[in-house]
């Protein structure tokens, strides 16, 4: 275990060297501010670039006389102490020309502030839900609804494999928009804040449960843009990234109208009755998504921290109590509401699931139906 | 000693050994205990800084899981701000007060014991939390609800150890407000006062100004977790975001209450070495009160991307701009003192001017991020932790380097070893820029702050910052060696210790006696 991770270590600190021999060839050193795909991202970017070199004109002119000050001013060359120590009119004009220096910034950027805050006349609205850890999406007028978790392996974090070209900023169930649109973002908090940001779309805003706010971007270009949660939010804070594709209008409709259909289908499928192994199977994979995290894949949880679910009062006790905590939580702690993010046959699988792995063996078995009347 | 009377031998008498120190009302003993204390803390939460450093090495997870992590760059920001800087600027404060202005000792001085004997406690309350059950708090130094609300059996002694930090502040600021008011030698007019007693005097202040809102929205915390209360949860009719609004009430002229006697420390260094008189002495008071001042009304500068309606962004925009215009004015007089002086460059000074440097970079990419519509993108990346560690470890660590080195044989008696001091600062001064610096590329890139793992676009600039990291935190050690070494002997100082010192504690003997001055001295 020490050995490994100390050649780990040791082949990290030769790429390094390799990496400065190599000036960096391979690697991306980027080292400015993304200039993004939307009209607001474009604003910062300029906004950004007219401070800096203000900041760096300042910077040379101040920096300058302290070094001709530190060079020529210094006793080893026999330099003399002056005697001046004020000027009211030196001070009046230091004062004076940084005001209006600030002036000068303060005008371009009340400009872009107003613009990037108009949310009006959207020809869109999702509304955004942050969760301990992963986001869910509902698309106001279209009538689609999901829930977006990270997709990297767990292998990929633990340094068992080879991370992926887009290591933890990949997700299942992307957020697909049309270009040339105005999207409105309405977004909201279930839990703790989060923040949604990502940054080639210009714009990042807290998600706060029990309050909504606004936000919008307009992408110009097709593509993938990806983002992170930016607001810390608990254990996997840096595990629930943010994926946008931005597709053609006709991609985009196509797009809906299969989401529309695959809920159709589940719609359906939770009125049937379900089987064992169909409930574990389905059960395992909500379960790795929505649960795992805390509760871990054994089922058996961080002492202190989260609570196991193998042999728990809950999950091998009465049925009900258990299904009423995963659909309600349990206020004061970490243990969110589910009902509002898992449909009937999650649920269902879920709480199966858990009732009948790592040696709980209640042999119940739920139905979606059932968990429908409970809600 | 033969002229000194019998009763001022009965002065000298004191406990000796540990008691000595647990029942000390000396300033010096009592500066000492706040020095030793904030090095402490400082090796503590600098260690807590060595394991982030390691764990962002490379992408993916080296060692805990991320609840760790985030526990440790929590219990990181809450020692270094209310362990090791605040404490430390207030060991320095103590020593040098009263010898600055000629006073015998600081004006409260039971309080100044019980002051400082709160701290040890809180801090182990704090560092005690990391064996508790839920682990240490890991919700940021911030506690924003309703995350901190999670923390597991060490949330109450968060509270508390907060409650006796605030305490103790507080007590400290209003004996440095009382004996600065009232304790000054004749002649010494408040605008004769040297400017680091200027500065801690605003800072004192700005202390007893926002401890207690601190402490009223960290007991707000306690209700709602154990008492049933509302304030922050939006389903009870509360507001999560109220308790950002109370909390950099507090947080803004917090970051003052660190820099400000930082500018004190430098502004009296830069004089003695470049041997010219401090350019602008009024103009850098009123700077400082003006900063003072502002830091009351910018602290939603911290919260653009919670949801403002677009006049308070345009308000907190145009006021935190504003802080350039002061901060500027004191930049630019230090550059001036330097002007045709006549300039040295011991250990002292050469902190003091990369202080300048530095700081002023931490103050562009502050005055960056008071341009909101680009904050938004800079909020919450690396971007804002490489401005803030320019300001507090290039700011305000810095700053007690310098004061230490500039200080210590007029405390000890004793020179510190010049060779020894300048590889200290060298080492740390390349090392902290090859730390921070690749922050900045990191943030404009998309990372954002508090994550234990990253995409592997950011692995190299990590990697630099991490060497950095690890080479400016061994270097801390070679500060401890020096200052051990002084303590314990060394070139004898002489009185005025620098050639170009001016003020009244150069003109106490080095070390100088226990009660500093017996005798008013006349100030002219």
């Amino acid at each position: 275990m020490l050995v490994s991770k100390v050649k780990r270590w040791l082949t990290a600190l030769a790429g390094t060297a390799l990496l400065a021999n190599a000036g960096g060839a391979a690697a991306e050193w980027k080292l400015n501010l993304r200039q993004g795909v939307t009209s607001i991202s474009q604003e910062a970017y300029d906004l950004h670039m007219l401070i800096l070199w203000i900041c760096v004109a300042i910077g040379v002119v101040v920096f300058g006389v302290m070094f001709i000050s530190i060079i020529k001013h210094r006793k080893s060359k026999g330099a003399k102490p002056a005697t001046f120590h004020e000027s009211t009119s030196v001070e009046i004009i230091w004062t004076i020309v940084p005001f209006l220096i600030l002036i000068g910034m303060a005008i371009p950027a009340t400009k872009a502030l107003i613009a990037m805050e108009d949310t009006s006349n959207s020809d869109l609205s999702i509304k955004v839900t942050g969760y301990q850890w992963k986001w869910g999406y509902d698309y106001l007028d279209e009538g689609v609804s999901f829930i977006s978790t990270l997709t990297t392996p767990k292998e990929q974090i633990l340094n068992q494999q080879d991370k992926g070209e887009n290591y933890l900023l990949e997700v299942d169930n992307p957020v697909v928009v049309p270009i040339n649109k105005k999207v409105r973002l309405l977004i909201t908090a279930n839990d703790v804040l989060h923040a949604w940001w990502v940054p080639d779309l210009g714009m990042k805003k807290d998600a706060i449960p029990g309050f909504v706010n606004e936000m919008w971007f307009n992408i110009e270009k097709e593509g993938t843009y990806r983002g992170q949660c930016a607001e810390l939010c608990g254990k996997d804070h840096g595990f629930m990234p943010i994926v946008v594709v931005a597709k053609n209008e006709a991609d985009y409709q196509q797009w809906v109208t299969d989401q529309k259909t695959a809920m159709d289908a589940d719609a359906a499928a939770a009125g049937q009755d379900w089987s064992m192994a169909e409930l574990m199977e389905r059960g395992e994979k909500v379960y790795n998504t929505s649960c795992a995290a805390c509760h871990q894949a054994n089922g058996e949880g961080i002492p202190g921290a989260f609570p196991g679910l193998k042999g728990s009062a809950v999950a091998a006790g009465p049925m009900d109590a258990h299904v009423q905590m995963v659909m309600n939580g349990k206020a004061g702690t970490a243990m969110a509401a589910f009902g509002g993010q898992l449909n009937d046959i999650d649920l269902a699988a879920v709480v199966t699931y858990e009732r009948n792995s790592w040696g709980n063996d209640t042999g119940d078995l739920v139905q979606p139906s059932e968990v429908k009347a409970a809600r | 000693m033969s002229t000194a009377t019998t009763h001022d031998t009965h002065h000298e008498e004191h406990p000796r050994g540990l008691l000595r120190w647990v029942f000390t009302t000396n300033h010096k003993d009592i500066g000492t205990l706040y020095l030793i204390f904030a090095l402490i803390m400082f090796f503590i939460g600098g260690a807590m800084a060595m394991y982030i450093r390691a764990e962002l090495f490379q992408p993916g997870i080296q060692f805990a899981d991320p609840q760790f992590f985030n526990s440790m760059t929590t219990m990181h920001a809450l020692i270094m701000v209310f362990g090791a800087v605040m404490p430390a600027f207030v060991g320095l404060a103590n020593w040098l007060i009263p010898m600055m202005i000629g006073a015998p000792d600081m004006a409260l001085p039971r309080m100044n014991n019980w002051s400082f004997w709160i701290l040890p406690f809180a801090g182990i309350m704090l560092v005690g939390t990391l064996f508790m059950e839920g682990g240490a708090p890991a919700g940021g130094w911030t506690m924003y609800p309703p995350l901190v609300l999670q923390t597991g059996n060490a949330f109450p002694y968060l509270i508390f150890a907060v409650h006796l930090l605030g305490i103790s502040s507080i007590m400290g600021a209003i004996n440095i407000v009382v004996t600065i008011v009232n304790m000054r030698a004749p002649g010494m007019t408040m605008m004769k006062m040297p400017l680091f007693v200027w500065t801690w005097l605003i800072t004192a202040y700005l202390l007893i100004a926002v401890m207690p809102v601190f402490a009223g929205a960290v007991t707000m915390l306690l209700t709602d977790k154990f008492f049933g209360t509302s304030f922050f949860s939006a389903a009870g009719g509360g507001d999560p975001v109220m308790f950002q609004h109370i909390f950099w009430f507090f947080g803004h002229p917090e970051v003052y209450i660190m820099i400000l006697p930082a500018f004190g420390v430098v502004s009296q260094i830069i004089p003695t070495f470049a041997r010219k008189r401090l350019f602008g002495y009024s103009s850098m008071v009123y700077a400082t009160a003006s900063i003072a001042f502002l830091s009351f009304i910018v602290w939603a500068h911290h919260m653009f991307t919670v949801g403002m309606p677009l006049t308070g962004e345009l308000f907190f925009m145009y006021a935190t701009m504003l802080i350039a215009v002061p901060t500027g004015v004191k930049v630019f007089n230090w550059v001036s003192t330097m002007w045709k002086g006549s300039m040295t460059f011991e250990t002292p000074m050469l902190f003091a001017l990369a202080f300048v440097m530095l700081f002023t970079i931490g103050g562009f990419s502050g005055l960056m991020m008071a341009i909101t519509p680009v904050d938004f993108q800079y909020h919450d990346t690396y971007f804002i932790v490489a401005h803030f560690h320019y300001t507090l470890v290039t700011g305000s660590v810095f700053s007690l380097f310098a004061a230490a080195y500039y200080w210590l044989p007029k405390w000890t008696g004793n020179m510190y070893d010049e060779k020894l001091g300048k590889l200290h600062f060298w080492l740390s001064a390349i090392f902290v820029n090859v730390l921070f610096f690749p922050q900045h590329f990191l943030g404009l890139a998309g990372m954002p702050r508090r994550i234990p793992d990253y995409s592997t676009q950011f692995a190299e600039f990590n990697q630099i910052s991490s060497l950095g990291g690890f080479a400016f935190g061994l270097t801390q050690l070679l500060f401890v060696y020096i200052v051990i070494k002084t303590v314990r002997g060394g070139s004898k100082a002489t009185d005025e210790v620098w050639e170009g010192a001016e003020g009244l504690e150069w003109t106490l003997p080095s070390p100088p006696p226990y009660h500093s001055f017996s005798t008013a001295p006349e100030v002219k």
